[in-house]
C-alpha cells in the first residue's frame, strides 16, 4: 500500500475505505480471470486466478490491522464506527469470494483437459450475472449508495434462477451418460461457487446498507435457489 | 477567523521593523520632529505593505500547493476536458484532481476528490499508477467485463514532481477487440456451415460402401441427397468467395454507367425456373425514362438476384414478387417486395449479418447460405448506396436499394453506349 503519512482521522478512514476498494478490484479481477478460464478454456487465466489469492489475503490482513488500530486509538462513533466495521465485514466477504474464484479456477484447469462442453456457456452467463452483482455492490460501497446496495440485494434471484436450470440440466446430463459424471460434478461445483459468490455480494449489500442508513435490510431476502429441494427422477430404459 | 490572523501576520514585519527603528531612534535620542517623521514613515510602510502584499496574505502559499492544477493555463484545461481520450490527473495521495469529459463517460459521475482505487478498482491500472508515481511511465491493457465488455490500454505517467501529479490516459480498444472476435467467429461459423453438409455426404458414402451396397433404390436416393448437400457446399463456397471479392474492392468506387432495368431483367430471367416451381409470378415495374446508375454490372445483377431469390424463397406460394424501379432525388431505387410472412422487427437490424438467420431450419431447407444479404449490403456499400428493409408480419417484406444516378454532366462525358444496354 502507499506509504503516505496519515494526517487525520478522516484520512485514516478514507484510506481504509480505499483499501477495501482496492481489495474489491483484486477480487473482481480474480473472479473475471476464473470465469475467463471457464468460458474461453484459458488455463493461463486460471493460473492467474489461483495466484491472485495471496495478495487478496494480504490486503484483508492489512484492513483488519488498520481497523483495529482505528478502533483502539480513535474510538470512532456513529457513522465512523459503522464505516470501520463495514470495512472489516466487506473485506471478509471479499476474501470468501476470492476463495471461491480460486476454486473455480482450479476446476477450470481440470475441465480444460477434457473435451469442450456446451454447458460452460450457461456457466459463463451465470458468471457474468455474478460479476455484475459484485461490480454494483462495490460501486455502492465506494459511493456510499444505500439504494444501489438494496437493488443488488434484491437482484440475487437472477443468479439463483440460472443456477436452478443449470442444476437440473446437469443432473439430466449425468443420468443420460454416466461417463460425464466426473466432468459434470466439476461443473456443478463451479455453478455452486458462482451462486455462493452472488450470496456474498448480497451480504456486502447488507453491510453497505447498514453503513449508510444504520438500519437493516429485512431478514427475508427473496430466495430463489430451490436446488436443495430438487430431484430429477431416474428413468430406466427397459 | 483564519484570514484575519493571516492578515495580522502580514503586518508583523512592518511592526518589527518599526520597533527596531523606534528603539534605534530612542537610543540616539532624536528631536520630536525626527520622531514624528519616523512614525509617519512607518505608517506609510505599513500601508504599502498591506496594499502590495494583500493578495499573498489572503491566499497563502499552502493553498496553491493544494491545487497543483492552478498552474495550468485555462486553455490547456479546456483542451484536456474536450479531449476524446479519457484523462485523469491524480495527486500524491492518488486522489483525483481532475477528470475530463470522456473519463466521466467511462467511470460515471461523482469522481472528484475520490481515491484512484475507489473510482477505478482494476489492479493493473492501480499498479500502473503506483509505478508512474515512482517515476516509471507505464502502459497496461485492462478490461471492464461488466455490464458491457470494454477493453482499454491505460497509460500512466508522472507529469510533475512538486507538486506531485500523475496523469492517467485511457485508449479504447473495444472496437479492435470486437472485430478480432468477429473475425474469429466468422471463421468458426463458416467452417461449421461447411461441416454439416460434409458430414451428411461422408455419412452416405459410408452407408453406400456398407449395407446399402447392393440396394439400387437406396443408392439412387442417397446419391440424390449427396448431390443436394454437395450443391449446398458449392453455393456456400461461391458466396464466401464473392463476399471476399466484394469486400476486397469495397473501397474502390465503381465507374461504369448501367441501366438498372437491364440488370433486374437479367437477374429475374435466371430465376424463372425457381419462381415457376413455387408458382410465383415476378413483375418488373420500371418508371419510364430512368437515368442510368453508377455501378458495376456483375455486382448489380448479383444484388438483384439475391434479393429476388430471397423474395421467391420467403414469399407466399402462388404469390407475387414485385420489383419496382423509380427515382428518388439524385438516386435511382429498386424495391423488391414479396407477400410472404414478413420478418419480426427484432430481426431486421441483424439481417445483413453473416450467417444470421431468422429461422435456421427454414433457411437451410430453402438452400440459404446465410450470406445472401451480407453480400447485398457489401455491394450497396461499394456503390455508396443505401439498403432499406421494411416488413409487416403477415403482409410481406420490401427490400429497397438506392443507388447514385448518373448526373447529366456525367452522362454527356460517357456518350458511348455501355455494354450493359446491349444486354437488353
Amino acid at each position: 500500500m502507499t506509504e503516505h503519512t496519515v494526517k487525520s482521522f478522516g484520512e485514516q478512514l478514507e484510506a481504509l475505505s480505499a483499501l477495501v476498494a482496492q481489495m474489491g478490484g483484486l477480487t473482481e479481477a480474480q473472479f473475471a480471470a476464473a470465469m475467463e478460464a471457464i468460458a474461453r478454456r484459458d488455463s493461463a487465466a486460471a493460473e492467474r486466478a489461483v495466484g491472485g489469492d495471496a495478495r487478496i489475503d494480504e490486503i484483508q490482513q492489512e484492513i483488519e490491522d488498520r481497523a483495529l488500530k482505528l478502533l483502539a486509538l480513535r474510538q470512532p462513533m456513529a457513522v465512523d464506527l459503522r464505516e470501520t466495521l463495514a470495512a472489516v465485514k466487506t473485506a471478509a466477504e471479499l476474501e470468501r469470494i476470492g476463495d471461491l474464484a480460486k476454486n473455480i479456477a482450479k476446476r477450470a484447469l481440470v475441465l480444460n483437459r477434457e473435451p469442450p462442453i456446451r454447458l460452460t456457456q450457461s456457466l459463463a452467463r451465470m458468471g457474468k450475472a455474478a460479476q455484475n452483482q459484485l461490480k454494483q455492490v462495490l460501486d455502492a460501497f465506494t459511493s456510499r449508495n444505500a439504494d444501489e446496495a438494496e437493488a443488488v440485494w434484491a437482484r440475487d434471484g437472477e443468479i439463483d434462477e440460472i443456477y436452478n436450470s443449470l442444476f437440473r440440466e446437469l443432473l439430466t446430463y449425468m443420468m443420460e451418460d454416466p461417463r460425464t459424471i466426473g466432468l459434470c460434478t466439476h461443473l456443478l461445483f463451479v455453478a455452486k461457487n458462482i451462486e455462493r459468490s452472488g450470496d456474498h455480494c448480497t451480504n456486502i449489500a447488507e453491510v453497505v446498507y447498514h453503513m449508510v442508513r444504520a438500519g437493516h435490510l429485512s431478514a427475508a431476502r427473496p430466495k430463489a435457489d430451490t436446488t436443495s429441494e430438487t430431484s430429477v427422477p431416474y428413468e430406466t430404459h427397459a | 477567523m483564519v484570514e484575519s490572523l493571516l492578515r495580522l501576520r502580514g503586518l508583523a514585519w512592518p511592526l518589527l521593523i518599526g520597533l527596531i527603528l523606534g528603539g534605534a531612534v530612542m537610543l540616539l535620542g532624536g528631536s520630536a520632529l525626527f520622531w514624528a517623521l519616523v512614525a509617519a514613515g512607518l505608517a506609510a510602510l505599513l500601508i504599502a505593505q498591506f496594499i502590495t502584499f494583500q493578495e499573498p496574505i489572503l491566499r497563502p502559499a499552502e493553498k496553491t500547493a493544494d491545487d497543483p492544477l492552478a498552474a495550468l493555463p485555462p486553455m490547456t484545461r479546456v483542451l484536456l476536458d474536450q479531449l476524446p481520450s479519457p484523462v485523469m490527473l491524480l495527486d500524491e495521495d492518488e486522489t483525483v484532481l481532475f477528470v475530463n469529459h470522456s473519463m466521466r463517460d467511462v467511470l460515471g459521475p461523482g469522481l472528484d476528490r475520490k481515491r484512484a482505487s475507489q473510482v477505478l478498482r482494476n489492479p493493473e491500472v492501480l499498479g500502473a499508477i503506483a509505478e508512474a508515481r515512482a517515476g516509471i511511465a507505464t502502459n497496461v491493457p485492462f478490461s471492464l467485463p461488466v455490464p458491457i465488455e470494454r477493453h482499454y490500454q491505460a497509460y500512466a505517467a508522472r507529469i510533475s514532481i512538486a507538486p506531485s501529479v500523475t496523469a492517467l490516459l485511457l485508449h479504447d480498444l473495444t472496437m479492435v477487440k470486437r472485430s478480432e472476435q468477429l473475425r474469429a467467429d466468422f471463421i468458426a461459423n463458416a467452417s461449421h456451415e461447411l461441416r454439416t453438409p460434409l458430414a451428411a455426404v461422408t455419412g452416405f458414402i459410408e452407408t453406400l460402401r456398407g449395407h446399402a451396397k447392393d440396394d439400387a433404390l437406396a443408392r439412387e436416393q442417397f446419391l440424390d441427397i449427396m448431390g443436394v448437400e454437395a450443391d449446398r457446399m458449392r453455393r456456400l463456397i461461391d458466396d464466401l468467395l464473392s463476399l471476399s471479392r466484394i469486400e476486397m474492392n469495397e473501397h474502390v468506387k465503381p465507374e461504369g454507367h448501367v441501366n438498372l432495368e437491364g440488370m433486374v431483367r437479367q437477374a429475374v430471367a435466371g430465376l424463372k425456373p425457381l419462381a415457376a416451381a413455387e408458382a410465383i409470378t415476378v413483375k418488373i415495374e420500371p418508371e419510364p425514362g430512368l437515368p442510368e446508375v453508377i455501378g458495376q454490372p456483375d455486382e448489380l445483377i448479383q444484388l438483384f438476384q439475391n434479393l429476388v431469390h430471397n423474395a421467391i424463397k420467403y414469399g407466399r406460394e402462388g404469390g407475387e414478387v414485385r420489383v419496382v424501379l423509380g427515382r428518388a432525388g439524385e438516386q435511382v431505387f429498386g424495391a423488391v417486395s414479396d407477400d410472404g410472412e414478413g420478418i419480426p422487427a427484432k430481426d431486421i437490424p441483424r439481417l445483413t449479418e453473416r450467417f444470421y438467420r431468422v429461422d435456421v431450419k427454414r433457411s437451410r431447407e430453402r438452400g440459404g447460405t446465410g450470406l445472401g444479404l451480407a453480400i447485398v449490403k457489401h455491394i450497396v456499400n461499394r456503390h455508396q448506396g443505401r439498403l432499406a428493409i421494411e416488413s409487416r408480419l403477415g403482409q410481406g417484406s420490401t427490400f429497397t436499394v438506392f443507388l447514385p444516378a448518373v448526373s447529366d454532366q456525367n452522362a454527356v462525358r460517357s456518350a458511348a453506349p455501355e455494354p450493359v444496354t446491349e444486354m437488353l
